[in-house]
């Protein structure tokens, strides 16, 4: 299971999304699979490469509420990239989280609003998560995260 | 049971060729529908009506002057007489049309409660309480300077007796409580409650959803002033539900919703009201979802209530025993009295997960708060899983749940 980071440069550091792995490479590894089992065990394989966001950050103004599960955003701008620390209380959504970031982590702003998720998770066949009526806070996350790079697109 | 007749069905593992979306397939799995209680699915002869009413009878209810509207009116005012006989109501205009148990509670929080209550005054629910038995009293309190109480939930998930009695007093106005849990399944001890309420001189608010399609219901046995419930818990369509009211009670309370139907002359300077029922029926109504709880209720009075219920406490006691079996899951809800819901935890997995990898095997359960946070809170957990079943499970969909738990915690 993934280790609870002490702070945010911790889990900056030991997250591999965005950075050492990216979305091709999901993409890659998700064409061996042919049943939703295989699909399902590799996502949890990648929550527990997720690191866990530190307990100071799992706070409510942190929340993104979804019905069943939550996850908890923050950002920092590095270098003219963000980075984002994310986590969630249910261990799909983590693994999820970790392939919305190997797609929109450690990017420049401007980036991060060209990229499609939505595409990203239909190839993956992985769309019905992304459902709006799933309340699973993963959409929510997505619409955050553009919202973040757009702020800071203006702000630049 | 007296009076029951000689045809009633007895072999309800039958019944189950009555619900035609019963035979999917999800890839390779059938499908395991164990989600009830957040909605019933319909039998053919549900489905028939509707489609029976709008092929045939289709008109505008109570106001036209012609035969199409004679016939909807007099297959709507027979869902009435239905439901009433259902129920046992003293008169068929103690029975309000509503979209559903939601409304129904809103409806007496707003008309009955405004009119009624006053600073000091005195609400009882309970922990375990579904939102729509919460909010709109919340609500209610706010306006009105009222004060809500809640009775706690002991761990088996029953309702704490010893906690009522010391929160009802003589300030208490209403208690409003669900007959039947709909996370726990509990079956709660509402004639006791009921007769204790009245002797502190209070009213009584059931929440019926969870209970009408388990339990008879004889409102003037329990001496209920007021009992809710939706059509879509009971076999019927979505979108239509009933508020019982005592005829002195709802006879004193102010129209909720106004417009047509509900009025009995309009002039610009004043508007004088209609009688019950309709006082609180305004605009068109969900006639063909009227007709299709009708429908819903004849199907299942049509069955032998010994033989129904016999059925539903096997399949609780065997699903029991089954999810008992499985390592890391904790029951969650274990009351004397229940009907077959299970709700549950397993270990290392978030209900969520849980939820999805079921899915993924065709199991259709349901996982979160269930709409009752506060019993979350007091159990200290931050959901569960929930599989509720109804007259056409059977045996089988208890083994697939099992096998289905079994490969979800092997992947935990």
């Amino acid at each position: 299971m993934s280790e609870v980071m002490p702070d945010t440069e911790a889990y900056l550091a030991a997250n591999p999304f965005g950075t050492e792995v990216q979305a091709s490479e999901i993409v890659e590894n998700f064409a061996f699979f042919d049943d939703w089992e295989d699909r399902y065990r590799f996502i949890l394989d990648l929550s527990k490469q997720l690191p866990e966001m530190p307990d100071a950050l799992k706070a409510p103004e942190h929340i993104i509420h979804g019905c069943q599960s939550q996850v908890w955003i923050t950002h920092h701008s590095r270098d003219g990239r963000l980075y984002f620390v994310l986590d969630s209380d249910a261990h799909i959504v983590r693994g999820l989280i970790a392939i919305v970031l190997s797609a929109l982590n450690a990017r420049p702003a401007a980036d991060i609003l060209k990229a499609d998720v939505d595409d990203l998770f239909a190839e993956l066949d992985l769309i019905r998560h992304l459902s709006p009526t799933r309340g699973n806070g993963l959409r929510a996350m997505v619409a955050r995260i553009r919202k973040i790079a757009a702020t800071e697109c203006e702000a630049h | 049971m007296a009076g029951l007749s000689s045809t009633a069905r007895q072999d309800i593992t039958a019944l189950r060729q009555d619900f035609p979306i019963l035979q999917q397939q999800f890839g390779r799995y059938p499908l395991t529908y164990l989600d009830s209680a957040a909605t019933t699915q319909k039998p053919t002869a549900v489905i028939a009506a509707l489609d029976n009413y709008y092929r045939t009878m289709n008109a505008n209810v109570h106001r036209a002057a012609h035969q199409l509207s004679d016939r909807a009116t007099a297959a709507f005012e027979g869902a009435r007489d239905t439901v009433q006989q259902f129920v046992n109501a003293a008169h068929r205009h103690e029975i309000i049309w509503t979209r559903g148990t939601t409304e129904a509670i809103n409806l007496v929080a707003q008309s009955w409660g405004r009119s009624q209550l006053r600073a000091g005054d005195e609400i009882l629910i309970s922990e375990m309480e579904h939102h729509a038995n919460i909010v709109p009293w919340q609500m209610l309190c706010q306006e009105t300077g009222a004060r809500l109480q809640a009775i706690r939930v002991t761990p088996d998930g029953e309702l704490d007796l010893a906690h009522f009695e010391q929160l009802l007093n003589e300030r208490t106005a209403l208690v409003a409580i669900c007959h039947v849990s709909n996370t726990l399944g509990t079956i709660n001890p509402v004639a006791s409650i009921i007769a204790a309420a009245h002797d502190a001189g209070a009213r009584v608010l059931l929440d019926g959803a969870q209970a009408v399609a388990h339990l008879p219901i004889d409102v003037q046995a329990l001496d209920a002033d007021f009992y809710a419930f939706s059509g879509h818990k009971l076999y019927g369509p979505t979108g239509i539900g009933v508020l019982y009211g005592k005829e002195s009670l709802l006879d004193a309370m102010p129209p909720w919703q106004t417009g047509g139907e509900m009025i009995e002359q309009v002039t610009l300077a004043h508007t004088t009201f209609n009688q019950l029922p309709f006082k609180f029926e305004a605009g068109t109504p969900h006639i063909a979802g009227a007709i299709g709880l009708g429908a819903a209720i004849e199907y299942l009075s049509a069955i032998d209530p010994a033989a129904l219920r016999a059925h539903e406490d096997a399949l609780l006691a065997r699903g029991t025993a089954l999810l008992q079996q499985i390592d890391g899951l904790r029951l969650v809800g274990t009351a004397a009295q229940k009907i077959p819901v299970l709700s549950f935890l397993l270990e290392g997995g978030h209900p969520q997960d849980v939820g999805t990898l079921l899915d993924q095997q065709g199991i259709a359960v349901r996982a979160g708060h269930h709409c009752t946070m506060p019993l979350m809170q007091s159990l200290a957990i931050p959901g569960t899983v929930r599989a509720s079943m109804s007259l056409y499970n059977n045996q089988d969909d208890l083994e697939r749940l099992h096998q289905g738990l079994i490969k979800t915690r092997s992947f935990l």
